[in-house]
């Protein structure tokens, strides 16, 4: 059994291997490859019948995609207005630059409260800050409660995607990973006996441990509600169980309005999971006397987000709600699943997502990690247009390049700058397609086919042929049927 | 009715019997087909890569060469796609308000060829026979950026002994990409690899598409494996008729 155990260093985007490398492990394991297809053809083919029954689809997403932009053209007036409703409601609310302020901040809350232990509901925004390993190396214990980042923890793997993140283990080996951890040796591979024995397991601790840490969904800056939604309940428990709630969530996540939700939610399950209505979706305003977490605090994390709110053509990403349609319907995150994108965001949205969120000074393999087909935006609820920030990434990634002393031995780099002056007139372009047939011909077989290039040219022959060029280019025979009708025409 | 054919840079080296087939397709329908001769690349590969200068040098050539044609034909969905979704954002960033102008005077009267036929020339049956089976590859940018629809297949039921076969995953991406297909050669043959088990599957004699890039991988990796099919741009199956059969080169 082959899991691919990614170290935490893998999904830190500054220290993981480019996407071209770090795909390699990934692509020549069958059991990882298999196990990502059928997950995500299967969670596409229910999205897929549950949008064709939705009439007014497409203006849900026209709706959705202004209410974001909204949101986001005037997140400094909704954030301070969540801010203040949510004080008057009895909440916290802490304001955390970057990942570093924010950890402290909840360490700080943490010990305030004396807190050993703590539950946690998926938070993708936590894996973002590197949390757990932080509070383990404090001393406080994290259990996760998300059937999925259970088995993460207990079988030390890392996430792979941002709503299914064990969706690279098959159930064969969740049951491997829960009879060794939980001591269960005759437990079977039955999904039913697996998931009691996950229930088993966290029922002790939700009725034990009384600090809990979530992230959110949405922010609702009317009401200073908190929204999270979710399929097993395991949220429900947390968030109505302990005596302390820590809410980690990016500035990004604000709504305007409560009636917002009403777009949203029709949107967010169907393209998250292919459900009507997800199982679970709880809202809390602050703190309700008797009822609920009486100590609140929610942490608004900006790590890099304002910057990206400052550029136009880039800001469109942080209309995003998390759902994941992207990756699930992404061609490439099909071959390779979440871990080769080496941050705790894959796919297309952490292809536009994590190199922004380093401000472009880590991967910046990800605009490339692409091949441009667009179904990423086709089903976006919130219409991001991914491939135009990809493009827009990928041109200060070459800007970045042009001003390193070594460009001009980048073969593709070279290329492209001599293919521009060749395409700049049609003489140079012309004589360029002799010398390329003529280059080109060393290397052609006798079947009129190339098997073989050396260079650049070998990451094509690597898997493919390529059709030797022909003798008469298309000019090349238009100009002479010219010539031959202007002399029948003589 | 007059047309100008903006064949470009690839088909021009690579596929020329795709543009000698544009042409015999278009005059036997009647239409004078002009050729501009100064024409090289749109500039796609440029911008798809990240070299906004260099691609916007060549779309300015583009529409400054065909301001005046009448019509801009051309046998590229990927190319349209790029003159459509990336030269508004190009000539924007450079301010240049002349060439915008130029621009948005030129692009209603460029047509991807099943885009002509269909609905500038108002046909389907173009009087084609080609009897054989036949699989169609929705490229992405037919697809998701020109939204092609039905239109290649109303031209390909209209073509006498013919037989499409069903693919599926059809608007599946072929891992192509451009630049892609180099830059992560090994994602793009993991694609290749799935798309080609869904091509084969149909058991057709031929893959045919409206982008020769997407041919290209698809029939360079048939080759490698002796797969049994060839690939055939649309317009050469549209050129096709029993005096005249395609000219299915190797």
């Amino acid at each position: 059994m082959s899991l691919s155990a990614a170290s935490h260093a893998e999904l830190d985007p500054r220290l993981a291997a480019p996407f071209p490398k770090a795909v390699l492990p990934v692509l020549r394991n069958p059991q990882l490859r298999k196990n990502v297809a059928h997950a995500i053809d299967v969670i596409q083919a229910k999205r897929g019948k549950l949008v064709a029954e939705k009439r007014d689809w497409q203006e849900l997403r026209t709706a959705a995609s202004a209410i974001r932009a909204h949101a986001l053209e005037n997140l400094g007036a909704y954030l301070e207005q969540f801010e203040e409703r949510c004080t008057a409601a009895g909440g916290t609310v802490h304001w955390a630059a970057d990942a570093e302020e924010a950890r402290k901040i909840i360490l700080d809350l943490l010990r305030q409260q004396q807190a050993t232990e703590v539950i946690k509901i998926k938070t993708m925004t936590s894996a973002e800050i590197q949390l757990n390993p932080c509070l383990q190396a404090a001393g406080v214990d994290v259990f996760e409660t998300d059937l999925a980042e259970i088995i993460l923890q207990l079988g030390d793997l890392e996430p792979s995607h941002i709503v299914v993140p064990a969706l690279h283990v098959n159930r064969s080996q969740v049951r491997e990973i829960f009879a060794r951890r939980m001591g269960l040796k005759n437990l079977s591979d039955d999904p039913k006996e697996l998931t009691n024995a996950a229930r088993a397991f966290l029922r002790q601790k939700f009725l034990s441990i009384p600090t809990a840490i979530s992230g959110a969904n949405f922010l609702i800056a009317e009401t200073g509600s908190v929204a999270v939604v979710e399929s097993e309940g395991n949220g429900r428990m947390c968030l109505t169980l302990p005596r302390t709630m820590i809410t980690l969530a990016g500035i990004e996540k604000v709504l305007p309005r409560f009636q917002d939700m009403e777009v949203m939610l029709q949107l967010l399950a169907r393209s998250a999971t292919g459900e009507r209505m997800n199982p679970y979706t709880s809202l809390w305003t602050g703190v309700t006397e008797g009822d609920g977490p009486q100590s609140f605090h929610v942490v608004l994390l900006d790590n890099g987000r304002s910057s990206i709110l400052g550029k136009e053509k880039q800001r469109q990403t942080l209309k995003c709600i998390r759902c994941a349609a992207c990756m699930n319907t992404c061609p490439v995150y099909r071959q390779t699943g979440g871990h080769a994108y080496g941050s705790v965001y894959p796919g297309p949205i952490g292809a536009i997502l994590t190199p922004q969120l380093m401000q472009m000074k880590h991967a910046q393999s990800l605009p490339f990690a692409s091949s441009l087909c667009g179904a990423c935006y086709e089903v976006c609820p919130v219409k991001i247009n991914i491939p135009e920030v990809l493009l827009e990434l990928r041109s200060q990634v070459v800007d970045q390049e042009r001003k390193q002393a070594g460009r001009i031995f980048d073969p593709m780099y070279l290329g492209l700058r001599i293919a521009n002056l060749i395409f700049a007139g049609a003489w140079r372009f012309h004589a360029a397609q002799w010398f390329g047939r003529m280059g080109l011909k060393l290397w052609t077989r006798k079947d009129g086919w190339i098997h073989s290039l050396p260079g650049v040219g070998g990451k094509w022959t690597q898997t493919r042929d390529l059709r030797g060029l022909p003798d008469q280019t298309f000019h090349q025979w238009w100009a002479k049927r010219a010539a031959q009708s202007r002399q029948e025409g003589k | 009715m007059h047309t100008s054919l903006f064949i470009t840079c690839y088909n021009d080296t690579l596929y020329p019997e795709t543009g000698r087939a544009v042409v015999c397709l278009l005059e036997r329908l009647g239409v004078e087909v002009q050729f501009q001769p100064k024409q090289t690349c749109c500039g796609q590969m440029h911008a798809n890569t990240g070299f906004r200068g260099e691609a916007f040098s060549q779309a300015k050539r583009f529409v400054r060469l065909y301001q005046d044609a009448d019509t801009v034909v051309i046998p590229s969905s990927s190319c349209v796609a790029m003159m459509r979704d990336q030269y508004p954002g190009l000539i924007e960033e450079l301010g240049n308000d002349e060439l915008r102008k130029q621009y948005e005077a030129l692009m209603p009267r460029v047509f991807e060829l099943s885009e002509f036929l269909i609905d500038k020339l108002g046909v389907e049956d173009v009087g084609a026979y080609f009897p054989h089976r036949v699989a169609y590859h929705a490229s992405c940018h037919g697809v998701r950026a020109l939204h092609l629809g039905e239109r290649p297949y109303r031209l390909l039921a209209k073509v006498r002994g013919l037989e499409v076969a069903p693919l599926a995953n059809v608007d599946r991406c072929c891992g192509f990409g451009g630049t892609f297909s180099v830059k992560n050669a090994e994602v793009s043959s993991a694609m290749l690899a799935v798309k080609l088990q869904d091509v084969i599957a149909t058991g057709a004699e031929y893959c045919t598409a409206l982008d020769n890039s997407c041919l290209m991988h698809l029939g360079g990796a048939m080759h490698r494996q002796y797969a049994g099919m060839k690939t055939i741009h649309l317009a050469q199956i549209l050129a096709s008729t029993e005096e005249a059969p395609a000219e299915v080169t190797l």
